[in-house]
C-alpha cells in the first residue's frame, strides 16, 4: 500500500503551468487529436493564429498531441516558415531568388535595413515592421519582388519599396489600400 | 457588343496591379451598363505584359497589356464604339486568335497550361465546358492495365527532374499487393526562379485533380496528398476550392461515378524547406517529421508513406495525363523526341525581353526558346549564358545554344534537367553571380543529414567567395573542381548531388574567367570587388 502511494507520488503529471491550453489554442489542437501526421499542419495553424510559435505554444502542442517535446522543437526549427518571436504588424519580405537578385533586390534590402534601422529578421522597436528575406515567391517575371504580409509588390526599386512602407502609416492592412487612401 | 473580358489574376497579375484594373473595369461596366461578362482568369504566361486584359467581341479576341486602371475607359470605348480612336498600339499584344502576331504565345504548344488564363479557375462549369473530367470518365471505363499501357506508349516521363518513365512507375505501383496505396503530388516548387506549378494550380486546379484521379484508378490508390508550398497562398486556396467543387460534382469520395473507386485528397502545406522537393524527404515531411531524405532503394513505389506503396509525381506529370487519354498516346508521343513525349513548361526569367511561363514540345532548341519566344536579350545586351534547372542546374553558353531541351541532350552538356526554371544572364550580369548565389541558397537549404552536402557546399561557397575577392590561387581551382566531384558522387540526395552543377559548368565553359580571377586578379565581367 505504502509502496503504491510512493509510486503514485512520482507519476509525471506534466509541467504545471501548462495543464490545459488556452481555449483558442485548444480548439486548434483538438482538430488534430489522434492524427499521426498532424504535427506540421498543427504548427502552421498555431503560427497563423498567433503570428509566431512561443515556447509555451510548443509545449502545449507536444503535450496535447502526444509528441515528444524534442521532436516538436526539432521539427519547428527545421522549417524556414516557423518563427519564434512575435512579428511586427507588417511582415516585409524581400525576395532573394536568382531573378530578383540579378535585378538588384540586394539594394532594396540594404535600403530598407538602413531606413528602418534594423537588420534582417529583426522587428522595429515600435512593433510595426519585421524585415525578412525569402528564397523565392514564384513571381520571378516581376522581379524584384517585395512581399508585405500576403501582398506581392512587383518591379520594385529601393525608393518605391520604402515609399510603399511609409504609406502604411494608418490602419490599412495592404499597401494598395494605403496608396488608394493617399491618392484620395 | 456582347462580349467577354478576361483579366489575368494570378499571383503575378495581382503583383502587377490586376486588382485595380479589374475594379476599374467593373465600375465602368456598371456605370455604362455594358453587356459584358467580366471573368477572373489565371495566368496566360505572358508575365512581362501583365496586367493582361483579353477582350473577346464577336468571336474576335484582342489581348491588351500592360493595362493600367486609367487606360480602362479608352479600352472599353474602342470596343463599344467602332469609330472611337483605337487604343495605343503599345498596349495591344495580339489581335489574332492563334496569336501568330505574338510569337511569345504563338510559338507555344500548350497542353498542361492549355486552359490557364482562359477559364475562371474557381468555376467548375468552365472546366467542364472544356472537356473537364471527360478523361476521367473515359479512364474509369478502362482497365487499369490499359491506362498504364496508354501512359507508357505516350512516352511521358517524370517532369520533376529524373525523367523516369511515368508508365513504368505506375506499373510498379499497380503490381503492389499491399493496401492502402497512396498518391503524392509534388508541388513543392522550392527552386528560385520556378513558377510552373504555381501557374498551373492557380489557373487550372481541376486538371491536376483529374490527373491524380486517373492515376488512382490505374494504381489502385485510395488517398492522394498534394504537397504544396505555403508560399503560394492563392494556389492553396484554389486547390481547396477545387476539391470542394469536385466532391459536390461526385468525383471525390466513395464509389466515384459508379466505378467503385474511392478516393480522398489531402492538401499538405510545406513549411519552407527546399530539400522537401526530394521524394523521401517530402514523405517524411508529410508524416510530420523533419524533411530529411532517406537512402533509396526501397523506392516509394514499393515502400513509401508509412511503409505503404506510394506513387509520387510532379504537378506537370499528373496534369499531362488527361490530355493523353483524350487525344491518344500517339498524339502526345509525336510532339516530343524519340524517347520523351509531350511538352514541357518552362519559367523564363532574367535579362530577356519576354519573361514568363512558356510551354513547348520537348526537343526545342535553347536558341529557339531564347530568341523566338523570349525575344532575345534585353537592353541590347549580347547573350552570354543561360542557367537552367534553378540553383542546382548548370549553365549553357552561347556556343551550345543549339542544344535541344531534352533529358538526354541536357545531361550531355552538364546541367541536369531538374525543374525547368531558367534564368538567363547576359554579358553584364556577371558570371560569378550565378554560382555564388546558387550556392548561397543550396548550402543554406542543405538539411544537414550527410556530410558531403552539409560541409561541402559551405566549403565550396567559401572558396568561391575567396576567388571573387581576389584571394584565390591556381591550386584553389583544382581543389574546387575535386570538391565538386566529391559532393556530386557522395551526397545522399539530389540536392547535394546537383549543388556543384553551377560551379562545374561555369568552370567548364568560362575557364578563362576563373583563371583571370586567380592569376591576374581581374574580373572580366567587371562584377567582382577585387583588390
Amino acid at each position: 500500500m505504502s509502496n503504491a502511494t510512493s509510486q503514485r507520488k512520482y507519476v509525471y503529471r506534466g509541467d504545471p503551468i501548462i495543464e490545459a491550453p488556452p481555449a483558442e489554442l485548444g480548439a486548434i489542437l483538438e482538430r488534430h487529436l489522434g492524427e499521426r501526421d498532424a504535427l506540421i499542419t498543427a504548427l502552421e495553424e498555431v503560427q497563423r493564429h498567433y503570428g509566431y510559435l512561443g515556447q509555451d505554444h510548443l509545449r502545449y502542442v507536444a503535450r496535447t498531441l502526444g509528441f515528444p517535446l524534442a521532436r516538436v522543437f526539432g521539427v519547428a526549427t527545421f522549417y524556414n516558415l516557423f518563427v519564434f518571436d512575435p512579428p511586427g504588424k507588417y511582415q516585409v519580405r524581400v525576395c532573394r531568388g536568382t531573378a530578383c537578385h540579378v535585378n538588384h533586390s540586394g539594394a532594396i534590402l540594404d535600403h530598407l535595413c538602413d531606413r528602418l534601422s534594423i537588420a534582417v529578421d529583426e522587428t522595429t522597436p515600435d512593433g510595426r515592421f519585421t524585415l525578412q528575406t525569402v528564397a523565392c515567391m514564384g513571381a520571378c517575371s516581376l522581379a524584384p519582388v517585395v512581399v508585405v504580409n500576403e501582398e506581392t509588390l512587383g518591379r520594385m526599386t529601393p525608393t518605391a519599396a520604402w515609399e510603399a512602407l511609409q504609406a502604411l502609416d494608418g490602419d490599412e492592412t495592404t499597401v494598395r489600400d494605403a496608396s488608394a487612401t493617399q491618392n484620395g | 457588343m456582347n462580349s467577354i473580358i478576361r483579366v489575368g489574376m494570378s499571383t503575378c497579375g495581382l503583383a502587377a496591379g490586376a486588382q485595380a484594373v479589374y475594379t476599374a473595369l467593373e465600375e465602368q461596366i456598371r456605370r455604362h451598363r455594358l453587356p459584358v461578362t467580366l471573368v477572373r482568369t489565371g495566368c496566360l504566361g505572358a508575365c512581362h505584359r501583365e496586367p493582361l486584359v483579353e477582350v473577346i467581341q464577336e468571336g474576335v479576341s484582342t489581348l491588351y497589356g500592360p493595362v493600367t486602371p486609367l487606360a480602362v475607359p479608352t479600352l472599353l470605348e474602342s470596343h463599344s464604339n467602332a469609330a472611337a480612336r483605337p487604343p495605343q498600339l503599345s498596349w495591344v499584344v495580339s489581335r489574332q486568335h492563334n496569336r501568330a502576331d505574338y510569337p511569345f504565345l504563338g510559338r507555344q504548344v500548350k497542353v498542361t497550361t492549355r486552359l490557364c488564363g482562359l477559364i475562371d479557375p474557381h468555376s467548375l462549369d468552365d472546366y467542364l465546358a472544356n472537356d473537364g473530367y471527360a478523361a476521367l470518365r473515359l479512364a474509369l471505363k478502362m482497365k487499369p492495365e490499359a491506362i498504364v499501357k496508354t501512359v507508357l506508349d505516350s512516352h511521358l516521363r517524370g517532369r520533376g527532374g529524373a525523367g523516369f518513365p511515368t508508365g513504368q512507375k505506375w506499373e510498379i505501383g499497380r503490381q503492389q499487393p499491399a493496401f492502402p496505396k497512396y498518391l503524392i503530388c509534388n508541388a513543392d516548387e522550392g527552386d528560385p526562379g520556378a513558377f510552373m506549378d504555381r501557374t498551373m494550380i492557380e489557373g487550372d486546379p481541376h486538371r491536376l485533380l483529374e490527373g491524380m484521379l486517373i492515376a488512382a484508378w490505374a494504381i489502385g490508390a485510395s488517398k492522394g496528398y498534394i504537397y504544396i508550398r505555403a508560399e503560394y497562398p492563392l494556389a492553396v486556396k484554389a486547390l481547396h476550392e477545387a476539391i470542394r467543387q469536385a466532391r459536390t460534382y461526385g468525383v471525390i469520395g466513395r464509389n466515384i461515378l459508379g466505378s467503385g473507386l474511392d478516393f480522398e485528397f489531402v492538401v499538405k502545406e510545406g513549411a519552407g524547406a527546399f530539400v522537401c522537393g526530394e521524394e523521401t524527404a517530402l514523405m517524411h515531411s508529410i508524416e510530420g517529421y523533419r524533411g530529411m531524405p532517406s537512402m533509396r532503394p526501397p523506392y516509394p513505389s514499393v515502400h513509401g508513406l508509412w511503409g505503404q506503396p506510394t506513387n509520387i509525381n510532379n504537378v506537370e506529370t499528373y496534369a499531362s495525363v488527361p490530355s493523353i487519354l483524350l487525344n491518344g498516346p500517339d498524339w502526345f508521343a509525336r510532339m516530343g523526341t524519340a524517347k520523351s513525349g509531350g511538352t514541357k513548361a518552362v519559367a523564363l526569367t532574367g535579362a530577356i525581353q519576354n519573361s514568363g511561363l512558356v510551354e513547348t514540345p520537348i526537343g526545342m532548341t535553347v536558341r529557339e526558346m531564347i530568341y523566338d519566344i523570349a525575344g532575345g536579350c534585353r537592353d541590347g545586351r549580347t547573350f552570354k549564358a543561360v542557367q537552367l534547372g534553378g540553383p542546382s542546374g548548370g549553365c549553357i553558353p552561347a556556343e551550345l545554344l543549339d542544344t535541344r531541351i531534352d533529358y538526354e541532350d541536357l545531361r550531355a552538356t552538364g546541367p541536369s534537367w531538374v525543374q525547368a526554371a531558367w534564368s538567363s544572364w547576359m554579358t553584364r550580369p556577371v558570371w560569378w553571380i550565378s554560382p555564388a548565389t546558387s550556392l548561397t541558397f543550396t548550402q543554406d537549404e542543405s538539411c544537414g543529414k550527410c556530410i558531403p552536402c552539409r560541409v561541402g557546399t559551405r566549403k565550396l561557397l567559401h572558396m568561391l567567395t575567396a576567388i571573387t575577392e581576389g584571394r584565390g590561387t591556381q591550386d584553389d581551382l583544382v581543389r574546387l573542381n575535386s570538391l565538386c566531384d566529391t559532393i556530386r558522387k557522395t551526397s545522399l540526395c539530389g540536392l547535394g548531388q546537383t549543388a556543384p552543377n553551377p560551379v562545374q559548368t561555369t568552370m567548364r565553359y568560362f575557364a578563362d574567367e576563373y583563371h583571370a580571377h586567380v592569376n591576374q586578379k581581374r574580373c572580366v565581367a567587371g562584377s567582382c570587388r577585387i583588390g
